[in-house]
Protein backbone atom coordinates (compact mmCIF):
# COMPACT_ATOMS: atom_id res chain seq x y z
CA UNK A 1 0.00 0.00 0.00
CA UNK A 2 2.42 2.24 0.72
CA UNK A 3 6.15 2.87 -0.15
CA UNK A 4 9.30 2.24 2.23
CA UNK A 5 9.87 5.47 2.49
CA UNK A 6 6.21 6.46 3.67
CA UNK A 7 6.42 3.98 6.46
CA UNK A 8 10.19 5.34 7.12
CA UNK A 9 8.55 8.70 7.76
CA UNK A 10 5.47 7.38 9.52
CA UNK A 11 7.62 5.19 11.77
CA UNK A 12 10.28 7.69 12.73
CA UNK A 13 8.90 11.06 11.47
CA UNK A 14 11.29 13.90 11.63
CA UNK A 15 10.23 17.39 12.83
CA UNK A 16 7.74 16.79 15.09
CA UNK A 17 6.88 19.52 17.36
CA UNK A 18 5.88 23.21 17.94
CA UNK A 19 8.36 25.87 17.87
CA UNK A 20 7.49 28.84 20.70
CA UNK A 21 6.81 31.95 19.64
CA UNK A 22 6.92 31.29 15.82
CA UNK A 23 7.43 33.49 13.43
CA UNK A 24 4.90 31.82 10.84
CA UNK A 25 1.66 29.30 11.80
CA UNK A 26 0.38 27.40 8.97
CA UNK A 27 -2.91 25.10 9.87
CA UNK A 28 -4.51 23.33 7.31
CA UNK A 29 -7.29 19.88 6.93
CA UNK A 30 -9.92 19.91 9.17
CA UNK A 31 -11.05 16.87 11.91
CA UNK A 32 -13.94 16.12 9.98
CA UNK A 33 -12.13 14.83 7.07
CA UNK A 34 -9.56 13.32 9.34
CA UNK A 35 -6.62 15.33 8.51
CA UNK A 36 -5.65 18.65 10.46
CA UNK A 37 -1.34 19.70 10.33
CA UNK A 38 -0.38 22.72 12.01
CA UNK A 39 3.40 23.92 10.86
CA UNK A 40 5.63 26.15 12.69
CA UNK A 41 9.06 28.32 11.43
CA UNK A 42 11.51 30.02 12.68
CA UNK A 43 12.89 32.77 9.70
CA UNK A 44 15.96 34.00 9.90
CA UNK A 45 17.46 35.93 7.32
CA UNK A 46 14.53 35.00 4.24
CA UNK A 47 15.55 31.63 5.57
CA UNK A 48 13.63 28.72 7.41
CA UNK A 49 16.00 28.82 10.11
CA UNK A 50 13.76 25.85 11.68
CA UNK A 51 10.04 23.95 11.21
CA UNK A 52 8.37 21.62 13.06
CA UNK A 53 4.90 20.04 12.78
CA UNK A 54 1.88 18.36 14.38
CA UNK A 55 -0.18 16.34 12.48
CA UNK A 56 -3.54 14.11 12.99
CA UNK A 57 -3.96 11.70 10.24
CA UNK A 58 -3.02 8.54 8.72
CA UNK A 59 0.76 7.18 7.62
CA UNK A 60 0.62 9.28 4.62
CA UNK A 61 -0.26 12.28 6.44
CA UNK A 62 2.20 11.63 8.87
CA UNK A 63 5.13 11.07 6.49
CA UNK A 64 3.97 14.00 4.30
CA UNK A 65 4.38 16.46 6.94
CA UNK A 66 7.71 14.78 7.99
CA UNK A 67 9.42 15.17 4.69
CA UNK A 68 7.70 18.34 3.85
CA UNK A 69 9.97 19.48 6.61
CA UNK A 70 12.83 18.27 6.00
CA UNK A 71 12.53 19.42 2.53
CA UNK A 72 11.75 23.14 3.66
CA UNK A 73 14.67 23.43 6.42
CA UNK A 74 17.48 25.93 5.29
CA UNK A 75 15.76 26.61 2.04
CA UNK A 76 14.95 30.32 1.55
CA UNK A 77 11.29 30.97 1.72
CA UNK A 78 10.97 31.76 -1.96
CA UNK A 79 12.41 28.11 -2.41
CA UNK A 80 10.15 26.73 -0.18
CA UNK A 81 7.10 28.71 -1.83
CA UNK A 82 7.77 26.23 -4.66
CA UNK A 83 7.25 22.82 -2.65
CA UNK A 84 4.41 21.14 -3.88
CA UNK A 85 2.06 18.20 -3.05
CA UNK A 86 3.22 16.49 -6.17
CA UNK A 87 6.69 17.47 -5.41
CA UNK A 88 6.40 15.88 -1.77
CA UNK A 89 4.47 12.58 -3.63
CA UNK A 90 7.34 11.96 -5.40
CA UNK A 91 9.80 12.63 -2.98
CA UNK A 92 8.32 10.13 -0.63
CA UNK A 93 8.40 7.53 -3.89
CA UNK A 94 4.80 8.21 -4.23
CA UNK A 95 1.60 8.19 -2.39
CA UNK A 96 -1.42 5.72 -3.31
CA UNK A 97 -4.49 7.70 -5.32
CA UNK A 98 -6.98 8.35 -2.94
CA UNK A 99 -4.39 10.01 -0.01
CA UNK A 100 -2.82 12.25 -2.66
CA UNK A 101 -5.40 14.90 -1.74
CA UNK A 102 -6.79 14.84 1.20
CA UNK A 103 -3.85 13.31 2.88
CA UNK A 104 -1.23 15.76 1.12
CA UNK A 105 -1.36 18.44 2.81
CA UNK A 106 2.29 19.80 4.29
CA UNK A 107 3.17 21.71 1.61
CA UNK A 108 0.05 23.99 1.99
CA UNK A 109 0.90 24.07 5.45
CA UNK A 110 3.99 25.39 5.05
CA UNK A 111 2.60 28.19 2.77
CA UNK A 112 0.17 29.12 4.87
CA UNK A 113 2.90 29.34 7.76
CA UNK A 114 5.24 31.68 5.03
CA UNK A 115 1.96 33.99 4.28
CA UNK A 116 1.50 33.96 7.77
CA UNK A 117 5.17 35.05 8.42
CA UNK A 118 4.94 37.57 5.30
CA UNK A 119 1.48 39.16 6.96
CA UNK A 120 3.32 40.06 10.16
CA UNK A 121 6.64 40.97 8.86
CA UNK A 122 5.94 43.40 6.02
CA UNK A 123 8.54 43.72 4.16
CA UNK A 124 9.57 47.54 3.14
CA UNK A 125 8.36 48.57 -0.23
CA UNK A 126 11.40 47.45 -2.34
CA UNK A 127 13.82 50.25 -2.87
CA UNK A 128 11.89 52.99 -1.93
CA UNK A 129 13.12 53.63 1.52
CA UNK A 130 13.84 57.71 1.51
CA UNK A 131 16.47 59.79 2.87
CA UNK B 1 8.16 -10.59 15.23
CA UNK B 2 5.17 -12.07 17.19
CA UNK B 3 1.63 -12.10 15.33
CA UNK B 4 -1.34 -11.39 17.56
CA UNK B 5 -4.53 -11.80 15.44
CA UNK B 6 -7.62 -10.00 16.06
CA UNK B 7 -9.05 -9.29 12.88
CA UNK B 8 -11.35 -12.47 13.60
CA UNK B 9 -14.78 -10.46 12.09
CA UNK B 10 -12.50 -9.93 9.02
CA UNK B 11 -12.14 -13.70 8.63
CA UNK B 12 -10.30 -16.45 10.77
CA UNK B 13 -8.06 -19.66 9.57
CA UNK B 14 -9.03 -22.75 8.55
CA UNK B 15 -9.43 -25.34 11.29
CA UNK B 16 -7.30 -27.91 11.21
CA UNK B 17 -10.50 -30.64 11.31
CA UNK B 18 -11.71 -28.88 8.55
CA UNK B 19 -8.82 -28.95 6.47
CA UNK B 20 -8.88 -32.69 6.93
CA UNK B 21 -12.20 -32.90 6.10
CA UNK B 22 -11.96 -30.90 2.89
CA UNK B 23 -9.07 -32.77 1.59
CA UNK B 24 -10.56 -36.00 -0.23
CA UNK B 25 -12.72 -33.74 -1.92
CA UNK B 26 -9.85 -31.82 -3.84
CA UNK B 27 -8.36 -35.37 -4.81
CA UNK B 28 -9.76 -38.87 -4.94
CA UNK B 29 -12.85 -37.72 -4.52
CA UNK B 30 -12.91 -34.94 -7.02
CA UNK B 31 -16.64 -35.90 -9.11
CA UNK B 32 -19.19 -34.00 -10.19
CA UNK B 33 -21.75 -33.83 -7.86
CA UNK B 34 -24.27 -34.32 -10.57
CA UNK B 35 -22.65 -37.03 -12.55
CA UNK B 36 -24.81 -40.55 -11.98
CA UNK B 37 -21.28 -42.48 -11.94
CA UNK B 38 -19.80 -43.46 -8.56
CA UNK B 39 -17.56 -40.59 -8.31
CA UNK B 40 -20.22 -38.58 -9.33
CA UNK B 41 -22.80 -39.75 -6.46
CA UNK B 42 -19.93 -39.72 -3.57
CA UNK B 43 -19.81 -36.00 -4.46
CA UNK B 44 -23.74 -36.07 -4.12
CA UNK B 45 -23.25 -37.91 -1.41
CA UNK B 46 -20.96 -35.77 0.54
CA UNK B 47 -22.71 -32.59 -0.02
CA UNK B 48 -26.03 -33.92 1.08
CA UNK B 49 -24.69 -34.79 4.52
CA UNK B 50 -23.29 -31.27 4.39
CA UNK B 51 -26.72 -29.75 4.00
CA UNK B 52 -28.28 -31.83 6.57
CA UNK B 53 -25.20 -30.65 9.17
CA UNK B 54 -25.80 -26.94 8.18
CA UNK B 55 -29.41 -27.57 8.13
CA UNK B 56 -30.21 -29.41 11.50
CA UNK B 57 -27.60 -26.50 13.00
CA UNK B 58 -29.80 -23.58 11.82
CA UNK B 59 -32.61 -25.99 12.41
CA UNK B 60 -33.74 -25.72 9.23
CA UNK B 61 -35.53 -28.32 6.83
CA UNK B 62 -32.43 -29.67 4.57
CA UNK B 63 -34.37 -28.51 1.41
CA UNK B 64 -34.02 -25.02 2.36
CA UNK B 65 -30.54 -24.89 2.34
CA UNK B 66 -29.34 -23.59 -0.50
CA UNK B 67 -25.13 -23.44 -1.19
CA UNK B 68 -23.26 -19.95 -2.16
CA UNK B 69 -20.14 -18.22 -2.86
CA UNK B 70 -20.15 -17.15 0.48
CA UNK B 71 -21.98 -14.05 2.07
CA UNK B 72 -22.44 -11.36 -0.88
CA UNK B 73 -23.57 -13.61 -2.84
CA UNK B 74 -26.04 -14.80 -0.68
CA UNK B 75 -26.80 -11.42 0.19
CA UNK B 76 -27.22 -10.37 -3.71
CA UNK B 77 -29.47 -13.48 -4.00
CA UNK B 78 -31.92 -12.69 -1.17
CA UNK B 79 -32.77 -8.97 -1.90
CA UNK B 80 -32.42 -9.60 -5.91
CA UNK B 81 -34.45 -13.01 -5.62
CA UNK B 82 -36.81 -11.18 -3.97
CA UNK B 83 -37.24 -7.82 -5.41
CA UNK B 84 -37.64 -9.79 -8.83
CA UNK B 85 -40.35 -12.35 -7.66
CA UNK B 86 -41.98 -9.68 -5.13
CA UNK B 87 -45.49 -8.17 -6.22
CA UNK B 88 -44.04 -4.59 -5.09
CA UNK B 89 -41.80 -1.97 -5.58
CA UNK B 90 -40.50 -0.94 -2.05
CA UNK B 91 -37.81 -2.66 0.39
CA UNK B 92 -36.54 -1.76 3.68
CA UNK B 93 -33.10 -2.02 5.24
CA UNK B 94 -30.88 -0.69 7.87
CA UNK B 95 -28.42 2.37 7.66
CA UNK B 96 -25.87 -0.17 9.41
CA UNK B 97 -25.90 -3.00 6.80
CA UNK B 98 -22.85 -4.80 5.23
CA UNK B 99 -22.00 -3.30 1.84
CA UNK B 100 -23.06 -6.54 0.42
CA UNK B 101 -26.37 -5.60 1.45
CA UNK B 102 -26.63 -1.47 1.67
CA UNK B 103 -25.13 -1.41 -2.02
CA UNK B 104 -27.28 -4.28 -3.14
CA UNK B 105 -30.23 -1.93 -1.90
CA UNK B 106 -28.80 1.00 -3.89
CA UNK B 107 -29.11 -1.01 -7.05
CA UNK B 108 -32.28 -1.70 -7.07
CA UNK B 109 -33.24 2.07 -6.26
CA UNK B 110 -31.14 2.49 -9.69
CA UNK B 111 -33.92 0.44 -11.36
CA UNK B 112 -36.66 2.07 -9.37
CA UNK B 113 -37.27 0.45 -6.66
CA UNK B 114 -38.11 2.73 -3.26
CA UNK B 115 -35.75 1.68 -0.92
CA UNK B 116 -36.28 2.88 3.24
CA UNK B 117 -33.52 2.97 4.96
CA UNK B 118 -33.91 2.62 8.74
CA UNK B 119 -32.30 4.57 11.19
CA UNK B 120 -30.54 2.87 14.42
CA UNK B 121 -30.16 4.39 17.98
CA UNK B 122 -26.57 5.57 19.38
CA UNK B 123 -25.78 1.97 20.32
CA UNK B 124 -26.68 0.66 16.84
CA UNK B 125 -30.04 -0.84 17.17
CA UNK B 126 -32.80 -0.73 15.05
CA UNK B 127 -36.30 0.03 16.59
CA UNK B 128 -38.76 -2.37 15.67
CA UNK B 129 -41.62 0.13 16.14
CA UNK B 130 -39.57 2.31 13.28
CA UNK B 131 -39.78 -0.87 11.31
CA UNK B 132 -44.13 -1.16 11.42
CA UNK B 133 -43.93 2.83 10.21
CA UNK B 134 -42.02 2.01 7.69
CA UNK B 135 -44.11 -1.27 6.09
CA UNK B 136 -46.44 -0.41 3.44
CA UNK B 137 -48.43 -2.18 0.97
CA UNK B 138 -46.01 -2.46 -1.77
CA UNK B 139 -43.04 -3.40 1.09
CA UNK B 140 -41.68 -6.86 -0.81
CA UNK B 141 -38.81 -7.60 1.41
CA UNK B 142 -36.86 -6.14 4.70
CA UNK B 143 -33.49 -6.83 5.67
CA UNK B 144 -31.63 -6.78 8.06
CA UNK B 145 -28.41 -8.09 9.91
CA UNK B 146 -28.82 -10.23 12.82
CA UNK B 147 -25.21 -8.70 14.53
CA UNK B 148 -22.93 -6.18 13.01
CA UNK B 149 -19.50 -6.75 11.96
CA UNK B 150 -18.18 -2.95 13.07
CA UNK B 151 -19.51 -2.76 16.21
CA UNK B 152 -21.25 -6.24 17.22
CA UNK B 153 -24.46 -4.74 18.04
CA UNK B 154 -27.07 -7.65 18.16
CA UNK B 155 -30.63 -6.84 16.41
CA UNK B 156 -34.12 -7.85 18.34
CA UNK B 157 -34.32 -10.18 15.00
CA UNK B 158 -36.98 -12.08 16.45
CA UNK B 159 -39.45 -8.60 16.67
CA UNK B 160 -38.60 -7.19 13.48
CA UNK B 161 -39.18 -9.97 11.84
CA UNK B 162 -42.54 -10.40 13.63
CA UNK B 163 -43.52 -7.08 12.84
CA UNK B 164 -42.44 -7.53 8.86
CA UNK B 165 -44.24 -11.18 9.28
CA UNK B 166 -48.06 -9.20 9.56
CA UNK B 167 -47.55 -7.13 6.80
CA UNK B 168 -46.66 -10.06 4.60
CA UNK B 169 -43.12 -8.97 3.61
CA UNK B 170 -40.56 -11.35 3.22
CA UNK B 171 -37.84 -11.07 6.08
CA UNK B 172 -34.07 -11.59 5.60
CA UNK B 173 -31.18 -11.09 7.77
CA UNK B 174 -27.30 -11.34 7.14
CA UNK B 175 -26.35 -13.97 10.22
CA UNK B 176 -22.48 -13.37 8.43
CA UNK B 177 -21.05 -12.07 11.86
CA UNK B 178 -23.36 -13.97 14.06
CA UNK B 179 -22.71 -17.27 13.01
CA UNK B 180 -20.67 -19.52 15.28
CA UNK B 181 -21.41 -16.54 17.79
CA UNK B 182 -24.46 -17.11 19.03
CA UNK B 183 -27.45 -19.58 18.49
CA UNK B 184 -28.45 -19.32 15.03
CA UNK B 185 -32.18 -20.84 15.08
CA UNK B 186 -34.42 -19.79 11.89
CA UNK B 187 -37.64 -20.96 13.78
CA UNK B 188 -36.69 -18.79 16.95
CA UNK B 189 -35.71 -15.65 15.09
CA UNK B 190 -38.40 -15.99 12.56
CA UNK B 191 -36.61 -15.35 9.55
CA UNK B 192 -38.03 -16.36 5.95
CA UNK B 193 -33.79 -15.61 4.66
CA UNK B 194 -30.39 -15.77 6.48
CA UNK B 195 -27.43 -15.52 4.96
CA UNK B 196 -23.79 -17.07 6.38
CA UNK B 197 -20.21 -17.18 5.12
CA UNK B 198 -17.65 -20.14 5.82
CA UNK B 199 -15.13 -17.97 5.98
CA UNK B 200 -16.07 -16.36 8.96
CA UNK B 201 -16.58 -19.22 11.44
CA UNK B 202 -12.86 -21.17 10.36
CA UNK B 203 -14.01 -22.59 7.45
CA UNK B 204 -12.82 -21.67 3.74
CA UNK B 205 -13.48 -18.71 1.93
CA UNK B 206 -15.19 -18.65 -1.02
CA UNK B 207 -18.58 -21.10 0.30
CA UNK B 208 -21.98 -19.86 2.18
CA UNK B 209 -25.43 -20.92 2.59
CA UNK B 210 -28.29 -18.64 1.99
CA UNK B 211 -31.45 -20.46 4.12
CA UNK B 212 -34.62 -20.25 1.82
CA UNK B 213 -38.02 -20.96 3.99
CA UNK B 214 -40.22 -23.23 2.35
CA UNK B 215 -42.83 -21.40 0.22
CA UNK B 216 -40.37 -17.83 0.20
CA UNK B 217 -41.36 -16.15 -3.35
CA UNK B 218 -38.08 -16.11 -4.45
CA UNK B 219 -36.19 -16.13 -7.97
CA UNK B 220 -33.18 -17.47 -8.60
CA UNK B 221 -30.32 -15.27 -9.45
CA UNK B 222 -27.48 -17.70 -10.62
CA UNK B 223 -29.33 -19.49 -14.23
CA UNK B 224 -28.15 -22.30 -15.38
CA UNK B 225 -28.03 -26.18 -14.78
CA UNK B 226 -30.26 -27.81 -12.40
CA UNK B 227 -28.11 -27.08 -9.22
CA UNK B 228 -29.62 -26.30 -5.64
CA UNK B 229 -32.94 -27.21 -7.14
CA UNK B 230 -32.65 -24.74 -9.39
CA UNK B 231 -31.82 -22.04 -7.34
CA UNK B 232 -28.35 -21.73 -7.69
CA UNK B 233 -26.80 -22.70 -10.98
CA UNK B 234 -23.01 -23.81 -11.27
CA UNK B 235 -21.13 -26.92 -10.35
CA UNK B 236 -20.92 -27.52 -6.15
CA UNK B 237 -17.83 -26.37 -4.43
CA UNK B 238 -17.80 -29.50 -3.20
CA UNK B 239 -15.01 -29.60 -0.89
CA UNK B 240 -15.82 -26.12 0.34
CA UNK B 241 -19.10 -27.17 1.25
CA UNK B 242 -18.10 -29.98 3.28
CA UNK B 243 -15.20 -28.11 4.97
CA UNK B 244 -18.41 -24.89 5.83
CA UNK B 245 -20.48 -28.09 7.55
CA UNK B 246 -17.15 -29.70 9.44
CA UNK B 247 -16.73 -25.53 10.88
CA UNK B 248 -19.93 -25.01 11.35
CA UNK B 249 -20.84 -28.35 13.43
CA UNK B 250 -17.26 -27.73 15.43
CA UNK B 251 -17.97 -23.92 16.15
CA UNK B 252 -21.45 -24.58 17.65
CA UNK B 253 -20.88 -27.88 20.01
CA UNK B 254 -18.08 -25.35 21.38
CA UNK B 255 -20.20 -22.26 21.40
CA UNK B 256 -21.05 -21.18 24.57
CA UNK B 257 -17.92 -22.00 26.20
CA UNK B 258 -15.59 -20.00 23.40
CA UNK B 259 -18.30 -17.28 23.78
CA UNK B 260 -17.46 -17.11 27.79
CA UNK B 261 -14.14 -17.20 26.93
CA UNK B 262 -14.00 -14.45 24.57
CA UNK B 263 -16.21 -12.50 26.14
CA UNK B 264 -13.89 -12.51 29.47
CA UNK B 265 -11.15 -11.69 26.86
CA UNK B 266 -12.57 -8.52 25.16
CA UNK B 267 -13.56 -7.46 28.82
CA UNK B 268 -9.69 -7.73 30.02
CA UNK B 269 -8.84 -5.64 26.61
CA UNK B 270 -11.50 -3.01 27.03
CA UNK B 271 -10.97 -2.45 30.82
CA UNK B 272 -7.51 -2.53 30.38
CA UNK B 273 -7.56 0.14 27.34
CA UNK B 274 -9.84 2.50 29.16
CA UNK B 275 -8.02 2.12 32.30
CA UNK B 276 -4.78 2.90 31.05
CA UNK B 277 -5.68 5.72 28.15
CA UNK B 278 -7.77 8.73 28.40
CA UNK B 279 -10.72 10.31 26.44
CA UNK B 280 -11.82 6.06 25.02
CA UNK B 281 -15.09 5.58 24.55
CA UNK B 282 -16.82 2.46 23.01
CA UNK B 283 -19.10 2.33 20.18
CA UNK B 284 -21.25 -0.40 19.88
CA UNK B 285 -24.13 -1.89 22.28
CA UNK B 286 -22.80 -2.26 25.94
CA UNK B 287 -24.36 -5.90 26.41
CA UNK B 288 -26.37 -6.71 23.52
CA UNK B 289 -22.99 -7.33 21.36
CA UNK B 290 -21.30 -10.25 19.77
CA UNK B 291 -19.05 -11.70 22.73
CA UNK B 292 -15.88 -11.37 20.81
CA UNK B 293 -15.88 -7.99 19.13
CA UNK B 294 -14.81 -4.63 20.80
CA UNK B 295 -14.77 -1.54 18.61
CA UNK B 296 -12.96 1.71 20.68
CA UNK B 297 -12.92 5.35 19.46
CA UNK B 298 -9.29 6.88 20.62
CA UNK B 299 -10.00 11.09 20.38
CA UNK B 300 -7.72 12.99 18.67
CA UNK B 301 -5.54 10.00 16.88
CA UNK B 302 -6.63 8.72 13.34
CA UNK B 303 -7.61 5.35 13.13
CA UNK B 304 -4.83 3.84 10.77
CA UNK B 305 -1.83 5.61 11.82
CA UNK B 306 -2.94 3.22 15.15
CA UNK B 307 -3.33 0.08 12.78
CA UNK B 308 0.03 0.69 11.04
CA UNK B 309 1.70 1.41 14.10
CA UNK B 310 -0.11 -1.84 15.79
CA UNK B 311 0.81 -4.10 12.88
CA UNK B 312 4.65 -2.89 13.46
CA UNK B 313 4.78 -4.76 16.48
CA UNK B 314 2.64 -7.92 15.08
CA UNK B 315 -0.78 -7.28 16.34
CA UNK B 316 -3.43 -7.42 13.19
CA UNK B 317 -6.58 -5.14 13.72
CA UNK B 318 -8.89 -3.31 11.63
CA UNK B 319 -10.55 -0.07 11.75
CA UNK B 320 -14.29 -0.12 11.73
CA UNK B 321 -14.33 -2.74 8.79
CA UNK B 322 -12.00 -3.94 6.52
CA UNK B 323 -13.79 -2.59 3.08
CA UNK B 324 -13.47 0.32 4.92
CA UNK B 325 -9.88 1.16 4.70
CA UNK B 326 -9.79 1.72 1.21
CA UNK B 327 -11.55 4.55 1.44
CA UNK B 328 -11.50 8.09 2.92
CA UNK B 329 -14.96 8.16 4.64
CA UNK B 330 -15.31 7.29 7.88
CA UNK B 331 -17.09 4.69 8.96
CA UNK B 332 -21.18 4.99 7.81
CA UNK B 333 -21.81 2.54 10.35
CA UNK B 334 -20.16 4.77 13.25
CA UNK B 335 -21.78 8.02 12.00
CA UNK B 336 -25.31 6.19 11.81
CA UNK B 337 -24.78 5.72 15.34
CA UNK B 338 -24.10 9.47 15.95
CA UNK B 339 -20.67 8.89 16.27
CA UNK B 340 -19.34 12.77 15.10
CA UNK B 341 -17.05 12.46 12.02
CA UNK B 342 -13.79 13.07 13.76
CA UNK B 343 -13.87 10.54 16.35
CA UNK B 344 -15.39 7.98 13.49
CA UNK B 345 -11.74 8.45 11.83
CA UNK B 346 -10.20 7.17 15.44
CA UNK B 347 -11.82 4.07 16.00
CA UNK B 348 -10.57 0.39 15.68
CA UNK B 349 -12.25 -3.22 15.59
CA UNK B 350 -10.51 -5.76 17.66
CA UNK B 351 -12.12 -9.09 17.20
CA UNK B 352 -11.05 -11.70 19.33
CA UNK B 353 -11.23 -15.81 18.26
CA UNK B 354 -9.98 -18.95 18.72
CA UNK B 355 -6.40 -18.17 19.09
CA UNK B 356 -6.25 -15.37 21.43
CA UNK B 357 -5.00 -16.06 24.92
CA UNK B 358 -4.56 -13.85 28.26
CA UNK B 359 -0.93 -13.12 26.84
CA UNK B 360 -2.32 -11.86 23.72
CA UNK B 361 -4.47 -9.40 25.45
CA UNK B 362 -1.55 -8.57 28.06
CA UNK B 363 0.94 -7.89 24.64
CA UNK B 364 -1.68 -5.70 23.42
CA UNK B 365 -2.11 -3.59 26.83
CA UNK B 366 1.68 -3.48 27.01
CA UNK B 367 2.13 -2.19 23.31
CA UNK B 368 -1.04 -0.03 22.21
CA UNK B 369 -0.99 2.82 24.92
CA UNK B 370 2.20 3.84 24.03
CA UNK B 371 1.34 4.05 20.26
CA UNK B 372 -1.79 6.37 21.55
CA UNK B 373 0.21 8.68 23.48
CA UNK B 374 3.29 8.52 20.65
CA UNK B 375 -0.13 9.62 18.08
CA UNK B 376 -1.52 11.80 20.58
CA UNK B 377 1.49 13.87 21.16
CA UNK B 378 1.93 14.37 17.41
CA UNK B 379 -1.58 15.57 17.04
CA UNK B 380 -2.49 19.55 16.89
CA UNK B 381 -5.91 18.25 18.25
CA UNK B 382 -5.28 17.03 22.07
CA UNK B 383 -7.96 17.90 24.93
CA UNK B 384 -5.82 21.13 25.85
CA UNK B 385 -5.76 22.08 21.97
CA UNK B 386 -9.47 22.29 21.87
CA UNK B 387 -9.93 23.71 25.42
Amino acid sequence: MYSDKVMEHFTDPQNVGEIENPDGVGQVGNPTCGDVMRITIKVEDGHIADIKFKTLGCAAAIATSSITTEMAKGKSLEEAMEITRKRVAEELGGLPPQKMHCSNLAAEGLHKAIEDYRAKHPQPAGGQTSD
Amino acid sequence: MRTVYMDHSATTPVRPEVVEAMLPYFTEQFGNASSVHHLGQRARAAVDEARDIVAAHLNARPEEIVFTSGGTESDNHAIRGVAAAGRGRHVITSAVEHHAVLNTCKALEKEGFEVTVLPVDENGLVDPQELRGALRPGTVLVSIMMANNEVGTIQPIRELAEVTAESGAVFHTDAVQAAGKMPVDVEELGVDLLSLSAHKFYGPKGVGVLYIRAGTRIRPMQVGGHHEHGRRAGTENVPGIVGMARALELACAEMDEEAQRLKRLREHLQKGLTGRLEDVQLNGHPEQRLPHLLNLTFAYVEGESMLLSLDAVGVCVSTGSACTSGTLEPSHVLTAMGVRPELAHGSLRFSLGRMNTEDDVEYVLEKFPPIVRRLREMSPTTREASA
